[in-house]
């Protein structure tokens, strides 16, 4: 593949829940043409800079890419104030996300570069977030979980009314190919629970993919942590790229560029 | 992992944050990533005043276990603390400038 070395990427404005209007990071290749579009689902943290850099990275590989602020509402603040406050209060609420992923879809929809191919990736509670999407959106041709943990909830106790639904109950309606990245060291998801999502996709009979990682825990992907693992993220991003190739291209596709 | 759990403690005091001293009534602690330390997991207090709205604070983040060796000092320092500044038997002295005053204990002496 041949980088998209000429790229935009800026901060826009998009509608999300409840007509709400955000703020999103938009990527893309500047090269006239039709791109498939990604919705980059943030992590716990925040809408951080390492997001944008997954942002950016995605547009370099030939992907319309854009993480809308899922705490946007709290105002403007560094990341990690507006992290804060959101973790305070307990979180978002589902809904609430699915509402924003929607809007974020839509948005890549409505420019002058979209194929129509559309996919999805998330990290940390994002990846849990995407499961769930996922499972409840329907027009997403391809979704990637990274290290998604929650999507099993052992604990009834857990539920509550922002996460009323653990996603593995919703497994029956995943309507596009999944793909998942997990380290065998994490704790939450566990490598027990990994197993026990795969074996719930398998007795559905969904189309998914699922890599494990020894010697990585939780976000290895992430350059900013000490949990970063450079060769099991590299080739976890392999991965990634390989799968957003195989179900997101279409006959709209613009060529790579030589 | 990444999760929600925090635990809360309600609190009487202040802090100094960003803008200055303010009123704190809540400290919102957490065990999980953290957003500036590279450490995998952090022992995070925010500490906020919730009744005010909640949207400064001043936020530590700390090794699980410095944040075990806190706890111990706190409770030291309390326990010192306390001690020294217990009411002395003795009357109050009068001070050279006339005013009604207190015996003062050097505090210093017994860390």
């Amino acid at each position: 593949m041949s980088p998209y070395l000429a790229l935009q990427a800026e901060t826009v404005k998009f509608r999300g829940h409840n007509g709400d209007q955000g703020e999103a990071y938009y990527a893309r290749p500047i090269a006239a043409g039709k791109y498939p579009g990604i919705v980059v689902i943030h992590h716990l943290p925040g809408w951080d800079e390492w997001i944008m850099e997954v942002v950016r990275k995605l547009a370099h590989h030939g992907y319309a890419a854009i993480s809308p602020h899922l705490y946007f509402r709290e105002g403007s603040d560094s990341p990690d104030d507006i992290g804060a406050r959101v973790r305070a209060a307990g979180g978002v609420a589902d809904s609430q996300v699915i509402g924003d992923v929607a809007g974020a879809i839509a948005y890549l929809r409505a420019q002058s570069n979209a194929s129509g191919k559309i996919g999805m990736i998330g990290f940390c509670s994002g990846g849990r977030h995407c499961y769930l999407t996922a499972c409840t959106l329907s027009g997403i041709d391809a979704a990637v979980d990274c290290w998604g943990g929650n999507v099993i909830v052992d604990n009834p106790k857990d539920l509550n009314a922002k996460r009323p639904v653990a996603p593995i109950d919703l497994t029956e309606k995943l309507n596009c190919p999944l793909l998942g990245i997990f380290g065998n060291d994490d704790a939450n998801p566990t490598a027990d629970q990994v197993n026990r999502t795969e074996a719930v996709l398998k007795r559905l009979g969904k189309n998914y993919e699922f890599y494990r990682y020894d010697g990585a825990g939780h976000a290895f992907f992430n350059t900013w942590r000490d949990a970063y693992r450079p060769e099991q993220a590299l080739d976890g991003w392999k991965k990634v790229f390989a799968f957003f190739a195989r179900h997101l291209a279409s006959a709209a596709t613009s060529v790579a560029a030589e | 992992m990444c999760s929600y759990i925090v635990e809360k403690a309600a609190l009487v005091g202040s802090a100094k944050g960003r803008k200055g001293w303010m009123r704190i009534d809540t400290a919102n602690v957490y065990f999980d990533h953290p957003y500036y330390s590279t450490l995998d997991h952090v022992l995070a207090i925010d500490f906020t005043n919730e009744g005010e709205g909640g949207r400064d604070r001043v936020a530590v983040e700390l090794s699980a276990d410095s944040a075990r060796a806190l706890v111990a000092r706190i409770l030291a320092a309390l326990a010192s603390g306390e001690a020294a500044h217990e009411p002395a038997d003795e009357p109050a002295h009068e001070p050279a400038d006339g005013r009604p005053g207190r015996a003062i204990t050097d505090s210093t002496a017994a860390a």
